[in-house]
């Protein structure tokens, strides 16, 4: 394990200044279950392939990212939060310390200043915005505070994509079976736009909304669990596979390896929609977890 | 594993280029040249569409020093200054192509460009450059900021600085920049074939699905 994967401590006097350690940790440390699926992925394409060796050149960046603390990819994307609170946290003292933090951290290079006015194009330089960064909060029924964030290309999210079934065109209807043709159409869809391989986050259901951040949410997971609904599980495993016989390959060179991770939700619907939702992201799975619980945090 | 080509732009010749074809690794050790979106406007505005003012002029005689015979990358770097007032890339992986479609063909014409490096691949028209001006597609790794940076050995200087720092025309040395050629000046592309293959697997897994 990299002494990098966890990092431990006392909580510091100003919280702000963690904050901003926490997003450093998401920009410039890739968290270790993509890196070891990765490797894993260039050992078994095609020795002198050039899907190898780009495999090796994105393995070879997520090292120098880290050694030198810069970040991983220089689109440092959308900065995400889910926040799980215990009672006594106030959602608008976090939100004000998180923004303050993101601000820090784009002063301090380790996030490239993206937000900008959609219609004047405008940038303020230091991420903020209306609507930025993102927050969603749930609050928890216990003590442990646990801030989550991704990063999200826009390279990736410009190849997620909601499908409405039945669909007509691919000859998907509202079964298992048209759920997973659709998802297929969309990873051959992605390809040449987001930075292959990629993870598949699935939304099954909802409206347009709650089937998107639910598809969203499927990236926080990490690559090697598998959903708890067995059907799903089997879903993934299967889609994974298949998906990886589409020959698309790392950066579209062609190879093995278009896929390292398909993570599956479902949520109820109404009889009228029935949404598929996918969320792209690329390798550069920047996400990290932040728990904070009796004056002791932990980042992994 | 296969044979690494070397370029060492400005001085790429039309001959190396037609020997090339798509799969092949090259490794890039020489002068090259950023651009993006306002880069490649600018270029098909100023000098495919109107009549440019001497300045201007002066302007397309520097990029020509280095990009005729040269390659042109679809970059927006993050650049630091140190101490010295000296400009160091820090960040530099390659941006999505496909924007610069409607101007490339122009671009590569008007500057006798050999090589343009992006991500993702470009279509028809520059493909159709690509064959007729003897060019290629050369394609890096997207997100592979860091690792691309530390290949830019030398910040030469910049022209239009007023576009901004992502989209100026930078002039850098690069030392062993790998990119891998996906569409060759004999009308093939590896994406254009990648996709075909992909469709048909697809075709293919759909008819397992029962
Ligand atoms: S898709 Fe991902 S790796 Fe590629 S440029 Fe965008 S953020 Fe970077």
């Amino acid at each position: 394990m990299n002494s990098k994967d966890k990092i431990n401590g006392i909580m510091p006097g100003n919280r702000v200044d963690l904050f901003v350690e926490f997003i450093k940790e998401a920009s410039t440390n890739l968290p270790p279950d993509v890196r070891k699926i990765i490797e894993k992925q260039k050992s078994r394409e095609e020795e002198g392939s050039r899907a190898q060796q780009a495999l090796g050149i994105i393995l070879e960046n997520i090292e120098m990212a880290c050694t030198r603390e810069t970040p991983i990819c220089q689109d440092t994307g959308t900065v995400i939060f889910h926040i799980h609170y215990p009672g006594k946290e106030s959602t608008l003292v976090l939100r004000r310390e998180l923004t303050d933090a993101v601000q820090k951290a784009t002063e301090k290079g380790y996030l490239r200043p993206n937000s900008m006015d959609s219609i004047t194009g405008e940038n303020p330089g230091d991420n903020t915005g209306i609507g930025l960064p993102v927050f969603f909060f749930d609050e928890t029924d216990h003590d442990e505070l646990e801030i989550k964030i991704m990063l999200k290309g826009g390279g990736c999210e410009n190849v997620g994509a909601q499908y409405a079934l039945p669909h007509t065109a691919l000859n998907a209807g509202r079964d298992v079976n048209g759920v997973k043709k659709v998802i297929l159409d969309a990873i051959v869809q992605a390809q040449g736009k987001g930075c292959a391989p990629g993870v598949l986050g699935i939304g099954i259901g909802g409206d347009r909304v709650t089937g998107a951040l639910l598809a969203k949410e499927q990236i926080f997971r990490d690559l090697n669990d598998k959903s708890p609904d067995l059907l799903l599980a089997q879903m993934e495993e299967e889609l994974l596979e298949k998906g990886n016989k589409l020959g698309i390959g790392p950066m579209g060179f062609g190879g093995l390896t278009t896929l390292i991770g398909v993570k599956i939700a479902k949520m109820h619907r109404i009889p009228a929609s029935f949404f598929v939702s996918i969320s792209y992201m690329c390798w550069a799975t920047r996400r990290k977890s932040l728990k904070i619980h009796d004056n002791k945090f932990e980042i992994s | 594993m296969k044979e690494i080509i070397h370029l060492n732009p400005p001085n790429i010749d039309e001959k190396t280029i037609r020997s090339l074809k798509n799969g092949d690794m090259v490794s890039i050790t020489g002068t090259i040249v950023t651009g993006r979106d306002v880069a490649h406007k600018y270029l098909k505005d100023t000098f495919v569409l109107n009549h440019p003012s001497q300045q201007e002029k002066d302007v397309l005689d520097q990029l020509e020093k280095h990009l005729s015979g040269g390659i042109l990358y679809h970059c927006g770097p993050v650049v630091a200054k140190d101490e010295n007032g000296k400009y160091r890339f820090t960040a530099a992986g390659p941006t999505t192509s496909i924007r610069e479609e409607p101007y490339e063909y122009d671009v590569i014409k008007l500057l006798g460009i050999r090589g343009v490096i992006g991500k993702g691949g470009m279509g028809a028209k520059t493909l159709k450059a690509c064959e007729e001006f003897g060019a290629v597609y050369l394609h890096a790794i997207g997100g592979a900021a860091t690792f691309i940076a530390a290949k830019v050995v030398e910040v030469h200087g910049l022209l239009k600085k007023e576009f901004g720092t992502p989209e100026a025309f930078w002039i850098i040395d690069v030392k062993d920049f790998q990119c891998i050629v996906t569409m060759d000046s004999h009308g093939e592309s590896l994406h254009e074939s990648i996709l075909q293959n992909s469709r048909k697997a697809q075709e293919e897994l759909n008819a397992t699905f029962k």
